[in-house]
């Protein structure tokens, strides 16, 4: 089950981490190369920047579901594969990932079907959640019965099934179109507001990461690295009406001028949206 | 209700009409063109010999029958827990897939004059091995391919939730597979009766519609042999849509 955040410890530490790729016949590609991260608990972190700088890798080391070849992360105070066998953190990608053979309750259900939780707990669990993703009328439904933005959000309650105090999503918005993707945005402000989760969110889009974020990381490729971290300070409260303040547009010039450090084109893959 | 029932019969009612158009077609060439029996029997003469030999046909049927679904069991159950076995560990693997391709070009004609030799000619078993053989390619292979559709995402979050080997082929594998498996076992259903009706052409026990079909046929009674294998054709749908059948109740959404 979940771990509540001594708050003392960072909810990720990422100090010094490197993965390289070994492509064979004895050639290598540096994904990441040598980056450092503290993401404190209860704070919103976006990694941006273009096709191949190694932000999908970091979260995916974050998770251990890949191992860095250099450097150390913990997560909570513990090794990232501690972290992962305690369960300390949700994740969602940016495919759903549901399983199409399982209703939307069933979907949610998993992870604490997986770890035991005993079935009257977990119905009750189900329902708030299908509650906080304002799905109740489709708990019966199977996924392919939803449209992209409804399965986003069935994958979203899932990783939070187990209220863990760290949640990383990789572009989960990334194949969702503007309005939608808005919605979504706007919805998991209030989610992570409500759950006090630190979130680690991976995305192309430059308003995207402002809006959701306390601290966006700008990130270069080849090798991987951290060009600069952008403070967002747009306060707790987020409403539709804060993608039109001067503050908003400030912050996203920031972030697209960090991005652009070395170019005056904008940097090949990226979302200017 | 009466919506269901009106794009029911349109399902139904064309198919059904375009047999009888074939059979009235079928009948009027054979009276027309005075066809000899021996060349092409009318249809109204195979249905008279289908009611004649009904008393045989029934019996034959259920020998046919029960050796084409022993063998579908036994030969799909070997192959389903083969394919899980093979996907799990790459060693059975690498030493099963040479042996399967062996035996997908294996010929029945060629193996059932052995085993009918081998277990005696009063023995229902080597109709029911072949059976089994024919049917275990199929299953084995698509059940093979299905274990092996896993979704790299599905893959992640599985590890993510520190999940066992037995939870990820109980939430993921398994139930992923399972159109492939039903992919296999249809196209195992049609091949068991034929290859139950076929292995006995080879001699043995005289009570199967293999049997029934060649001696009709030995005996210039074309036909009371073309009433046989109207048996057989029913059986053989029999099959197909049992196992279609079996496939929708399994297949948890409803209306699929």
């Amino acid at each position: 089950m979940s771990i509540p955040a001594p708050s003392s410890a960072s909810a990720v530490d990422v100090r010094g981490v490197s993965r390289v790729f070994r492509t064979g016949k004895g050639q290598s590609v540096t994904a990441l190369d040598d980056v450092s991260l503290t993401v404190a608990a209860g704070q919103f972190v976006s990694l941006i920047g273009p096709s191949g700088c190694g932000k999908s890798t970091l979260l995916r080391l974050i998770a251990d579901l890949d191992t860095p070849t250099g450097g150390e992360i913990h997560v909570f105070g513990k090794t990232a594969r501690q972290a992962r066998l305690n369960q300390a953190y949700g994740i969602a990608f940016q495919s759903a990932g549901l399983l199409p053979w399982r209703t939307v309750a069933a979907n949610i259900e998993l992870p604490l079907h997986l770890h035991n939780v005993p079935r009257a707990r977990r119905a009750e669990r189900v329902r708030e959640l299908i509650e906080l993703v304002g799905l109740a009328d489709f708990a019966a439904s199977f996924p392919d019965q939803l449209s992209g933005g409804m399965q986003q959000r069935v994958a979203i309650a899932r990783s939070l099934a187990e209220s863990p105090g760290l949640l990383l999503m990789d572009e989960p918005f990334g194949a969702l179109d503007e309005m939608t993707r808005e919605r979504m945005q706007a919805e998991l402000v209030r989610i992570s507001a409500e759950t006090g989760a630190a979130v680690v969110f991976v995305t192309h889009s430059i308003p995207e990461a402002v809006f959701l974020s306390d601290r966006v990381v700008v990130m270069s490729p080849r090798p991987g690295r951290i060009r600069a971290i952008v403070d967002v300070s747009l306060g707790e409260v987020r409403g539709e009406l804060l993608r039109e303040e001067a503050g908003f547009f400030a912050a996203v010039t920031e972030v697209r001028e960090a991005l652009h450090l070395d170019q005056a084109a904008p940097a090949r893959g990226m979302d200017l949206r | 209700m009466r919506a269901t029932i009106r794009s029911n019969l349109r399902a139904v009612l064309p198919p059904v009409l375009l047999g009888l158009l074939s059979l009235a077609a079928w009948q009027a060439l054979v009276v027309l063109a005075d066809i000899q029996p021996y060349l092409l029997p009318a249809p109204t003469a195979i249905a008279t010999q289908l009611g004649l030999v009904m008393p045989v046909l029934v019996p034959a049927l259920i020998a046919t029958g029960t050796n084409a679904l022993l063998g579908l069991v036994a030969g799909s159950v070997i192959a389903i827990v083969g394919a899980l076995i093979a996907s799990r560990l790459w060693i059975v693997d690498e030493l099963v897939t040479p042996v399967v391709a062996a035996i997908a070009v294996v010929p029945i004609v060629a193996l059932a004059p052995v085993l009918t030799t081998m277990f005696g000619a009063t023995s229902e078993t080597p109709r029911r091995v072949i059976v089994a053989i024919v049917v275990f390619v199929p299953v084995f292979v698509n059940t093979l391919r299905g274990l092996r559709q896993v979704l790299p995402v599905h893959r992640d979050l599985m590890r993510a939730y520190n999940a066992s080997n037995w939870q990820l082929s109980r939430t993921v594998t398994i139930p992923g597979a399972l159109p492939y498996v039903f992919t296999g076992l249809n196209i195992a259903s049609s091949l068991a009766v034929i290859s139950a009706i076929v292995a006995e052409y080879f001699g043995g026990l005289q009570n199967g519609l293999g049997s029934r079909i060649t001696s009709a046929a030995a005996n210039s009674a074309y036909p009371r042999a073309w009433a046989y294998v109207f048996g057989a054709i029913l059986l053989g749908v029999l099959f197909y849509a049992t196992t279609l059948a079996i496939e929708r109740a399994v297949s948890r959404r409803p209306g699929r």
